[in-house]
């Protein structure tokens, strides 16, 4: 089973910068609130997008759309125009959480090659079943709340590939459907396709420190020296009960080269790289230690040991203190 | 969401102040290089709004607004200011680092409007480094090229 390489791509120059890196497929989203990256100037028009399949289609590569927010009933429409320009641009495959708009796409464009979205939410193979068995998806992004026994058990009970999710910024384990950010907000990443809104963020250096605030509600207050994060509620330091720590999720970035050669071992599909919001800078550096962990993972997996400069790489682009194994590592299981 | 970076009383002072020679400059060659290749992006959202640039180790000040002619120097309260160091500049142009990596090491501060921040990110994100090239001169862009591809 081969072990595929996929990357995020706000732009056309990240889009090639992943390509020319080693990415085997990008992904990336519209210009709108379709996906969960909807960020001022970032993503794709329809042209960009055309010129980014051309890119990597020419180079073997494949392209998947991000169409993982949830359709809302005012505006259906543009959910299911974003399936149609997917169809008609020749995308490999877009990436679904909605089972309406998979209905939509099915009975629209059999021949359109279906993945289930990590905001899809499905953590059994029942599930994941259920899914192929209604839509024929091919593949599910798994979300990042599984140990590597529970991802084992998934794969051994289905057809449909598996997709983990090996690098970048972790949520609060409910992918998308967290409300917070629309408690403070009034838009949520599943709906708004973002999670906290920048027109709602400030970011204020006071004496006390640097301070982010999420529209007047204060994230956190960051001393000297000390690294940032993303001005997300959840990663958020609070007061409760008198001591004030990340009362919810530290934040920290989700790094699983140490596991690839299980990963491999399992049979997992492809192994994916958040970040659509980050710069080429960013998806060039990653891209490459990934490749470089893949090429030799396939090569010999049993003598891998991810190498400390690939780690150091990493870690200097890490969200956060320090990263984690997430979910996949429990050693008390 | 305008959070006036600089005490309106001094931000009135150093208005009245002519535009300094590196705002004119940086102007200049912004003009030439930047402008051009950000036609092919949406660039209407810079139109109107004040920024500055802050040179923390050089001690240098770059204020200039974006017209739908181009840039040009301007004194005013700056609606976005970034800061960083000369050398942590020369990283992000020639992208070699991430600006959400120099951000979260706090080497890079942004102030202000978050949104248009993030719209400027992205734009310059998206813009193609051949397409700023071809704007300069035949020799300074075979010189960028080569410190591009080292």
């Amino acid at each position: 089973m081969p072990l595929e390489l996929i990357c995020p791509a706000g732009s056309l120059v990240a889009l090639k910068a992943a390509v020319d890196h080693g990415a085997d497929a990008v992904y990336m989203g519209f210009r709108d609130n379709t996906n969960a990256r909807a960020f001022p100037g970032l993503n794709f028009d329809e042209a960009q997008a055309a010129e980014g399949l051309r890119y990597a289609h020419d180079r073997g590569r494949k392209v998947l759309l991000a169409l993982n927010t949830y359709p809302q009933p005012d505006s259906w429409q543009r959910w299911t125009g974003a399936v149609d320009r997917a169809a008609k641009l020749g995308m490999d495959a877009v990436i679904l959480a909605d089972p309406g708009l998979m209905r939509y796409a099915v009975r629209h464009h059999p021949q359109l090659r279906l993945h289930l979205s990590v905001q899809g939410s499905a953590t059994s193979y029942e599930a994941v079943n259920f899914y192929r068995e209604h839509f024929g998806i091919r593949r599910a992004v798994l979300p990042r709340v599984l140990s590597l026994p529970q991802v084992e058990n998934v794969v051994r009970h289905t057809d449909v590939e598996i997709e983990l999710f090996g690098f970048g910024g972790l949520c609060v384990m409910v992918e998308g459907r967290c409300l917070l950010s629309s408690y403070c907000t009034g838009e949520s990443p599943n709906s708004a396709g973002v999670c906290s809104p920048a027109k709602a963020v400030q970011w204020k250096d006071t004496p006390a420190g640097l301070e982010s605030r999420l529209n007047g509600v204060l994230l956190d207050r960051y001393g000297k020296g000390e690294k940032a994060g993303y001005p997300t509620l959840c990663k958020g330091r609070f007061e409760v009960g008198g001591e004030t720590y990340y009362a919810i999720e530290e934040p920290t970035s989700l790094n699983t080269l140490d596991l690839l050669p299980e990963m491999q071992k399992l049979g997992i599909a492809a192994v994916k790289i958040e970040g659509r919001q980050r710069s080429p800078a960013y998806v060039a550096q990653v891209t490459r230690v990934w490749r470089a962990a893949i090429d030799a993972v396939k090569r010999n997996a049993e003598a891998f040991t991810p190498t400390p400069a690939w780690q150091a790489e990493l870690d200097k682009l890490s969200e956060g203190q320090s990263h984690t194994l997430g979910a996949y590592h429990r050693p008390w299981k | 969401m305008l959070n006036p970076v600089f005490p309106s009383r001094l931000a009135g002072l150093v208005e009245r102040l002519p535009a300094t020679p590196p705002s004119l400059a940086f102007c200049a060659l912004a003009n030439r290089a930047l402008w051009p290749a950000l036609q092919a992006l949406d660039w209407q959202p810079l139109v109107g709004r004040r920024y500055a640039i802050r040179v923390s180790d050089l001690g240098l000040r770059l204020g200039f607004t974006v017209s739908r002619s181009g840039f040009a120097p301007d004194r005013g309260a700056p609606d976005l200011v970034i800061t960083a160091s000369a050398g942590d500049f020369l990283l992000l142009i020639g992208r070699r680092e991430d600006p959400d990596t120099l951000f979260f090491s706090r080497r890079l501060v942004s102030e202000g409007d978050t949104e248009l921040g993030l719209v400027v990110k992205n734009l310059l994100d998206a813009l193609e480094p051949a397409s700023v090239l071809r704007q300069l001169p035949a020799p300074v862009a075979r010189a960028a090229e080569r410190w591009l591809a080292r």
